[in-house]
């Protein structure tokens, strides 16, 4: 019965690191790369960390292996976040089919400060996007 | 066949061609961010040989230098968007 657990989280852990990687070869641009990378190795890395979790069954190990987890889980939104603020200040384009683009005009380029949208005068752009928000 | 060995000649192969895939996306990327994105996951994938690698020895002591190499790429991400942000500010 373990065995047959260690197998199911490894196999589905190697599986899903093994998506992240076809992901990040085949998208088309840097934003879907990021969210590949922060969604699938996770997963992938957490089923297979739990596999060793049930392969040694002691206390020590089990705790080890939630502290990596958590790490992981708290760390990688946070670094998808500045790695892709980065690549919006450095001019990395959107991929051709991105229908929209929400941080357009408002992040200051100079200063690289974040406004809102309706600081001055565009009030216009804000009520055709107050209309796709009711749904 | 054990469980071992299923570990050995099957899922290791596995990881190790995801490896191979993050590779060429880190020589190719076409900008620098690519590179830093590639690298991240390149780390994490190994986070999981390092995982597997340690039930296929049965020695716990693995997992530490998993979690040493969990800090490092956190800290590489943050430290390379820092600077690479603050580079083009300068321009």
């Amino acid at each position: 019965m373990t065995n047959f657990f260690i197998i199911l989280l490894s196999t589905a852990g190697a599986l899903f690191s093994l998506l992240a990687a076809i992901g990040i070869i085949r998208m088309p641009d840097t934003y879907l790369r990021i969210s590949v990378n922060t969604k699938a190795a996770t997963l992938g890395v957490g089923l297979m960390l739990g596999s060793a979790a049930v392969f040694f069954q002691e206390f020590s190990v089990t705790t080890r292996v939630q502290a990596i987890i958590i790490f992981i889980l708290l760390t990688a939104p946070v670094g998808a976040h500045l790695i892709g603020r980065t690549s919006y200040f450095t001019g990395n384009k959107l991929w051709k089919g991105s229908v929209i683009d929400d941080l357009k005009g408002k992040y200051d380029l100079k200063s690289h400060e974040l406004k809102s949208d309706n600081a001055d005068g565009k009030k216009k752009r804000r009520t055709k996007d107050s209309k796709q928000a009711d749904f | 066949m054990s469980i071992q060995d299923y570990l050995e000649y099957v899922i290791i192969p596995i990881l190790v061609l995801s490896e191979l895939l993050v590779f060429i996306r880190f020589i190719k990327g076409p900008s620098v961010i690519d590179r830093v994105v590639a690298l991240d996951l390149i780390v994490t994938i190994g986070i999981g040989i390092i995982s597997i690698y340690s039930i296929i020895t049965s020695r716990s002591n693995f997992l530490d230098i998993a979690m040493i190499l969990a800090l490092i790429a956190f800290l590489g991400t943050v430290a390379f968007s820092y600077y690479l942000e603050k580079r083009n500010k300068n321009d």
